[in-house]
């Protein structure tokens, strides 16, 4: 598309000449006209000033007023804050056996922390929009500048931007300080790449702004950043002003409307893979708390039916009155009420703290400080943490993430010599004899070719391409000094300090589709030349082919070391040639119609027949590590695409230097130039092409197995390689079915591939690409990772967004869940942290819904002995503090710090992370074994004191315990079993993890001396005074409540040694585990419990 | 220890939250602190079960359980139970008369007596219990419908009981309130027992009962109390207080013979105050305190049981039952126990041993698959 932009004059009748060729095709429904200066049209004109938002930016979700209903319509949304509001409400309205306080404080209290939590959070956001919105920016009104704040510019003002600023909103270009009427731009905070670009002014404006009167029509707003980047007056929001003292123009876009917050996705909140299976769970739950008091509210009706009414137990007067049906429902409810513990609040607030409080073991990783920007990993969300052991597919952004975006000059050949340049002085290879005079020419033609466009700064180069800096950078070292351009003239500094003069006559210049640039010189002599660099398969067929051979095998050979290559040819124009080169050229620069192919074909008629000379090998300087990273998290199981804004070339380079592509990976290419090859419509060929691939990497290759080792099994590797114009053909086809089978295909075939790479993207596309995985078969979970604005949509999108910390702005990091400094710290949180958390959160679920069972079954089956009257098994005291104090403090200690395998393991052995992929420790098969392991224990609690209890004189003295001792035995089972149970499936005993576990249980007994000392005189009952002491002075309480705990914990620890190690690799693992801990003061002590082999997930089960 | 550990935490966590927050304030040192607890390196003691340390576990267990049981199993055995059911549903049985011509308001008390034979000796201190069958003393309308502060003592509860006690709060006629109030007290067990021996000369003697000594030390001495200055009359204590319903006689003339065992400290109603937590239950009544020469505390041969029938059970199906019992150190007779101390010895015996079986097999098996590796 061709920028669509048009200014045309209004009172002036001289015609200005617009830049845009395209403006005449815009209808009139969609665009929106523009009074600079808001000078506006004819006075006798009736003028409406047409709306436009104005230029403030809205972040915040909250506002003073809305946020208390809206926090808490928010919060009452989620299923279990709902249900325990209805709980609460019956237990205040209705008759219950257990008092409103229960269920109450704790709802108040997650409500509460919650609510505070996100307000904060909102008024953080308040703040950054503010600092925005605030921020002073100089308009020009009336020929006066006037200091305004940016949320108060208006579409159609002037706005006056010095350097190193950064457009407040979208702006046409007016006028620049520099002579020539231009102004460089970085966009790093829109799309990533650091370059410098070049922006024009409106052609034949008024040097005087202030007399300017005239109208601008556009396009009505849209996202489309890729589409429009491409306008050379338009300057975008967030872009920064570089090389330019000042410029003024005028606004467009603004608020909410500018690109940059159309890319904006709100920050929506994520939730966890594990947070759904606890919904999930919750629901069974649900279930089996409804169903239980159906049962029990059935049973009620049917045993008073037959014992009525007995004279002991005569109902009060209230009862009677109450209407059957009211009274059978008060019963359900009160059964709800009596059972809801099942479902505890606590279980709420604990995975919260672990959550809240395990994050902080990423902040304070040092392995995450980098003493470059002297900061470690950023914990913006705690939500996530065990959604880092569930990855699936990572996206990474290249320039920033992958690569440094620092070129470096590695080697060139010349004539099939190679150059390595090595501390300064240039080193020969092997077969490399001389440095001939005819060389040293031509590594000074090389140079030349690379000095387009280029200015030589103080600082030093800066280019449209990093790629060239490298380049001149390299030739210095050789000692061909670039010193610059005057006035059309390149000057080059030689080794024999003589200055070379070239009269730079045109440039080709670079487009995708073509892959080379070109620039016409003549020098000194003379001669005319034309120098064409470009990548190696568009250079080949368009040179004598003597020497494509030998440098061919350079140029592969730095391709599979990951350097990017550029190929160098030459030719002589005799003046002839090149003055029809030059009117073709001029010619077609003239058109308005085709100018894109017209141009194109000229280039393509001049650049051929040349002589190449040798080809040179750029280093896109990766990150450390991060080839390392790649493998091991593609070892992990991982499924890594790159999303890029950057070309093609320069992204599979990249991908070959992390070893994402292989020397032996086949690439399956879907981008402009695969699919104009052919000569057929564009549509058409995307379907053959994806049809071909679908069939090459889909249908052909055998099924990829999951846990299996890939390279070894299959016999091709495939990379796929797609663009961004190609990707929103797939998209969105023409028509829905199309777009809904290219789509698929797409996917298949990119889940078949290895590693997948899509160049060209726009922030959009990027998130859009995640949103088509994440919304895929078996709905994956999905990673990005970037570091500047370009990455914020995909950020959002991903079930998990990391920010690097990089040179481009906090965009990404205050956007991000987590934010680390360095690629390579990924590594780390994904394979040690996320692990980790993720089987404690797991762990954590699991033994929750368990012990609840455990807790509340006995007090079920105890109903079919009291005639069904909702009589309370426990003590209040007990029904309230289970959750709360005796079994809470364990649980959260272990999933703050359990090692079930330590981290060293972890991060040496990547594929340790395969063992929990797809939620492996929350699937149903485990949830029923928990589940059947609580309703075992429940029985044997409760069975096993009724039996006991057959004969109630259980003293030595005679007497005889009550319902209360009942009660009492059965919960110190319970208490005692499932800490028990958590002991035996901790593996990591830290001195906090023994304090918490025997310090509950002691303080269970010590509470319940203390509960049961004292006649409390707040109390109405004082069930339980005395009854423990009189427990404990029982042999045969004792006696039970070992033998119960013994039997309920046999058939876990039985589990425990039965199970086999999976393979010798689990047993080595172990044993490296505890070699490779040298720190550990206690690895001395240590054999003579771990010598024997362990199982290296023993909480899998 | 604990604490401090935690509050670390938190302050770390406040300050790493607010330099996050803190934008672009002086370059600070944020480099984390190198500590074990942060950086998760806290010794640890890495316990792995395994069949060579379980299998140990498993014998200790068993060798300890089974001798347990076997002991557990004996005492119980050795424990002299004898139970007399005289809710006289049959029509032979002696009580049956009584049973039917039960009415609540009938003044003259109905007495029958069972005669039944030990034919063991019973020895040392044979404790006298009374049983019923489905009487829901857990119910939980029942359980509630007390109130505890009455009980003990606090003046202001015995004028105005507790809501719970409804519907036995106050007196219908009077709308004095009830003291003890509640269904609980109100359904006092009220039956009379008596034992007595037919000596082999033809002679009868009475059997002593003790009613000391039956109820919790805590709850006659502290958690029950009668209201009022113990220098007053009990009577005045009481004044304006009705009796329960059902009761024939005032609380404080439940016995008169022994101040510390009337009104609220009567150990028969402490008893019957502890509800009983399944609906078939026992309850002490008496104590037989054995005899200071050799003889047995109850000789084997006749015995009648003279019982003033009071209470009726048979609206609800109920049973009533007079059990004597001796007691061991582990209460009452009660096989279960020992049982189930051999059954888990016996089954962590067994499974030591398929445990050791396994274990070899296995341990030789993986051994000869690392060796390739």
């Amino acid at each position: 598309m061709l920028p669509k932009y048009g200014l045309s004059p209004d009172l002036d009748n001289k015609k200005l000449d617009a830049t845009c060729v395209g403006c005449n095709h815009i209808s009139c429904s969609c665009i929106r006209t523009i009074y600079v200066g808001h000078k506006s049209c004819p006075p006798n004109e009736a003028y409406i000033p047409p709306k436009f938002c104005d230029n403030r930016i809205v972040s915040s979700k909250y506002t003073v007023w809305n946020f208390l209903p809206k926090n808490l319509f928010e919060q009452f949304r989620r299923i279990a804050n709902f249900y325990f509001l209805i709980i609460f409400l019956v237990q205040v309205i209705v008759d219950t056996p257990t008092s409103p306080v229960t269920s109450g404080l704790p709802l108040f209290f997650v409500i509460t922390v919650t609510a505070v939590k996100q307000g904060y959070e909102d008024w953080l956001r308040h703040k950054a929009d503010r600092e925005v919105n605030e921020y002073r920016v100089s308009v020009l009104e009336d020929g006066r500048r006037i200091r305004k704040m940016s949320a108060k510019i208006k579409v159609g003002d002037i706005v006056e931007v010095e350097e190193d600023e950064t457009f407040p909103c979208d702006l046409i270009l007016l006028q620049s300080s520099r002579d020539d009427g231009t102004c460089f731009v970085t966009t790093a905070s829109l799309d990533g790449e650091s370059n410098h670009k070049t922006h024009y002014t409106v052609a034949d404006l008024e040097s005087d702004l202030q007399y300017l009167s005239a109208t601008i029509e556009c396009e009505q707003p849209q996202p489309d950043l890729y589409k429009s980047l491409g306008p050379e007056n338009l300057l975008l929001k967030g872009a920064n002003l570089k090389n330019t003292q000042k410029i003024c123009g005028v606004a467009v876009y603004t608020g909410m409307e500018t690109k940059m917050a159309l890319n904006y996705q709100g920050k929506s909140q994520k939730r966890s893979a594990v947070e759904k299976s606890i919904n999930a769970f919750l629901l069974v739950y649900l279930f089996i708390l409804v169903s239980k008091a159906l049962v029990c509210t059935t049973l009620k009706y049917v045993w008073q039916s037959k014992h009525d009414e007995t004279w002991y137990n005569e109902k009060t007067q209230k009862e009677k009155e109450t209407n059957q049906y009211l009274k059978m429902f008060t019963d359900f409810l009160s059964f709800m009420v009596l059972f809801n513990f099942i479902i505890p609040v606590s279980m709420y607030v604990t995975v919260e703290m672990q959550k809240f409080l395990g994050s902080f073991f990423i902040t304070w990783d040092k392995d995450f400080f980098d003493p470059e920007i002297q900061e470690g990993a950023l914990v913006n969300t705690s939500d996530l943490n065990e959604e880092l052991g569930q990855v699936e597919y990572i996206f990474t952004d290249k320039t920033g993430t992958l690569t440094q975006n620092n070129m470096e000059f590695i080697e060139c050949c010349i004539d099939g010599f190679q150059y390595k340049h090595g501390d300064g002085s240039s080193e020969l290879d092997g077969f490399c004899v001389t440095d001939g005079p005819s060389t040293k020419q031509r590594q000074d033609q090389i140079d030349q070719i690379d000095q387009i466009d280029q200015i030589d700064q103080e600082m030093g180069f800066i280019a449209s391409s990093p790629d060239e800096i490298a380049l001149v950078k390299g030739a210095m070292r050789y000692g061909f000094t670039f010193l610059g351009l005057e006035s059309k003239n390149m000057k080059i500094l030689n080794r024999n300090k003589d200055v070379e003069t070239y009269e730079l006559l045109h440039v080709l210049n670079f487009d995708p589709v073509r892959r080379r640039m070109s620039v016409m010189v003549k020098s000194k002599t003379g001669d005319i030349l034309l120098f064409c660099k470009g990548a190696d398969s568009s250079i080949f067929p368009q040179v004598r082919q003597e020497e494509v051979e030998r440098i061919r095998m350079h140029v592969e050979r730095n391709a599979t070391e990951g350097y990017r290559t550029l190929c160098v040819a030459y030719k002589h124009l005799s003046a002839q040639e090149y003055a029809r080169a030059d009117a073709d050229l001029r010619e077609a620069r003239l058109t308005l119609q085709d100018r894109e192919e017209k141009l194109m074909a000229v280039y393509n008629r001049v650049e051929t027949d040349m002589i190449l000379i040798g080809a040179t090998a750029v280093e896109d300087q990766l990150q450390d590590e991060a080839a390392q990273t790649m493998e091991a998290l593609q070892g992990a199981g991982m499924k890594i695409w790159v999303l890029t804004g950057d070309k093609m070339e320069t992204a599979k380079s990249t991908c070959y230097a992390c070893g994402l592509f292989k020397k032996n990976t086949e690439l399956l290419e879907l981008t402009l130039r695969t699919l104009e090859d052919g000569g057929r419509s564009r549509e058409e060929r995307l379907h053959d092409l994806l049809l071909e691939y679908h069939k090459k990497a889909v249908q052909d290759a055998p099924p990829v197995k999951l846990g299996i080792t890939r390279k070894k099994n299959t016999g091709q590797d495939y990379g796929f390689i797609i663009d961004g114009a190609s990707l929103s053909m797939v998209l969105s086809s023409s028509s829905e079915p199309n777009s809904r089978r290219y789509k698929n295909l797409f996917l298949q075939i990119c889940q078949n591939c290895t590693s997948v790479l899509c160049c060209r993207m726009a922030p959009l596309q990027k998130a859009q690409i995640v949103k088509l995985v994440k919304n895929s078969k078996g709905n994956p979970i999905t990673l990005s990772i970037g570091d500047g604005a370009n990455d914020v949509s995909m950020i959002l999108e991903a079930h998990v967004g990391i920010g690097i910390k990089g040179k481009e702005g906090r965009q990404a990091v205050k956007n991000s869940d987590y934010a680390i400094p360095k690629l390579k710290h990924l590594k780390k949180l994904l394979l040690a942290h996320g692990h980790l958390y993720y089987v404690r959160i797991a762990h954590l679920v699991q033994y929750f819904f368990y012990k609840n069972l455990c807790f509340i079954l006995p007090q079920f089956l105890y109903q079919f002995f009291c005639g069904y009257s909702q009589q309370p098994l426990y003590d209040a005291a007990y029904l309230t503090m289970y959750n709360i104090c005796f079994t809470s403090m364990p649980i959260l200690a272990y999933s703050l710090l359990e090692q079930h395998i330590c981290i060293e393991v972890l991060l040496e052995h990547s594929t340790l992370y395969r063992d929990i992929a797809k939620n492996a420790m929350l699937r149903w098969k485990l949830f029923l074994y928990w589940t059947a392991l609580g309703i075992f224990h429940g029985l044997v609690f409760f069975f096993g004191v009724r039996f006991l209890f057959s004969n109630p004189a259980l003293q030595d003295n005679g007497q005889v315990f009550g319902n209360w001792s009942y009660g009492t035995i059965v919960f110190t089972v319970l208490v005692f079993t499932v800490t028990l149970k958590l002991a035996l499936d901790t593996r990591h005993w830290t001195w906090i993890n023994h304090f918490v576990i025997w310090g509950s249980l002691a303080f269970y007994v010590f509470f319940s001396f203390f509960w049961g000392g004292i006649i409390w005189p707040f109390l109405k009952h004082q069930r339980l005074y005395f009854v423990f002491a009189n427990m404990l002075s029982s042999v045969s309480a004792w006696l039970v409540i070992i033998l119960l705990i013994l039997l309920s914990l046999l058939p876990e620890i039985l589990l425990v040694v039965l199970r086999k190690p999976r393979g010798p690799h689990a047993r080595q693992v172990t044993l490296n585990c505890i070699a490779g801990d040298p720190q550990s003061p206690q690895s001395s002590a240590r054999p003579l419990l771990t010598r024997t082999f362990s199982d290296e997930s023993n909480t899998v089960i | 220890m604990m604490a401090s550990s935690y509050n670390a935490k938190e302050e770390d966590g406040h300050h790493s939250g607010s330099s996050t927050h803190g934008g672009t304030g002086a370059p600070k040192n944020k480099k984390p602190d190198n500590t074990a607890f942060k950086q998760q390196r806290l010794p640890a003691w890495q316990p792995i079960l395994t069949a060579g340390t379980v299998l140990p576990a498993f014998f200790i267990i068993g060798l300890m359980f089974i001798p347990i049981g076997i002991g557990l199993y004996v005492t119980s055995n050795n424990i002299k139970e004898y139970e007399v059911d005289y809710t006289g549903v049959e029509p032979n049985s002696p009580c049956y008369d009584c049973a039917n011509s039960f009415t609540w308001n009938s003044t003259t008390p109905c007495v029958c007596t069972v005669n039944f034979t030990l034919t063991q000796p019973f020895e040392s201190n044979v404790y006298m219990y009374y049983g019923l069958s489905n009487f829901y003393q857990n119910h939980r309308r029942y359980v509630k419908s007390r109130d505890d502060s009455q009980l003990n003592g606090v003046q202001s509860s015995l004028i105005s009981p507790s809501k719970e006690c409804e519907p036995y709060r106050t007196n219908p006629e009077t709308k004095q309130p009830i003291a003890p109030c509640g269904a609980i007290a109100n359904s006092l067990f009220n039956d009379t027992l008596e034992l007595y021996y037919s000596q082999p000369d033809g002679n009868t003697s009475k059997v002593t009962l003790v009613k000391k000594g039956i109820a919790w030390y805590t709850d006659k001495h502290v958690k029950f109390r009668n209201p009022g200055n113990d220098k007053d009359n009990l009577t005045e204590r009481f004044k304006g207080t009705a009796k329960p319903v059902n009761w024939m006689k005032p609380v404080y003339e439940l016995d008169p013979s022994d101040p510390e065992n009337n009104g609220f400290i009567n150990e028969d109603f402490i008893v019957w105050m502890r509800t009983a937590a399944l609906p078939t239950f026992r309850k002490l009544y008496r104590i037989i305190q054995k005899k200071p020469d050799s003889t047995p505390t109850l000789a084997s041969g006749k015995y009648f049981l003279k019982i003033t029938y009071n209470y009726p059970v048979r609206s609800f199906d109920g049973r009533k039952r007079m059990i004597l019992s001796t007691i061991s150190w582990m209460g009452g007779k009660n096989p279960f126990l020992g049982i189930a101390y051999i059954t888990v010895g016996s089954i962590c015996f067994f499974l030591g041993v398929v445990l050791l079986i396994i274990h070899h097999k296995y341990d030789t098996r993986s051994n000869s698959a690392d060796i390739p590796n």
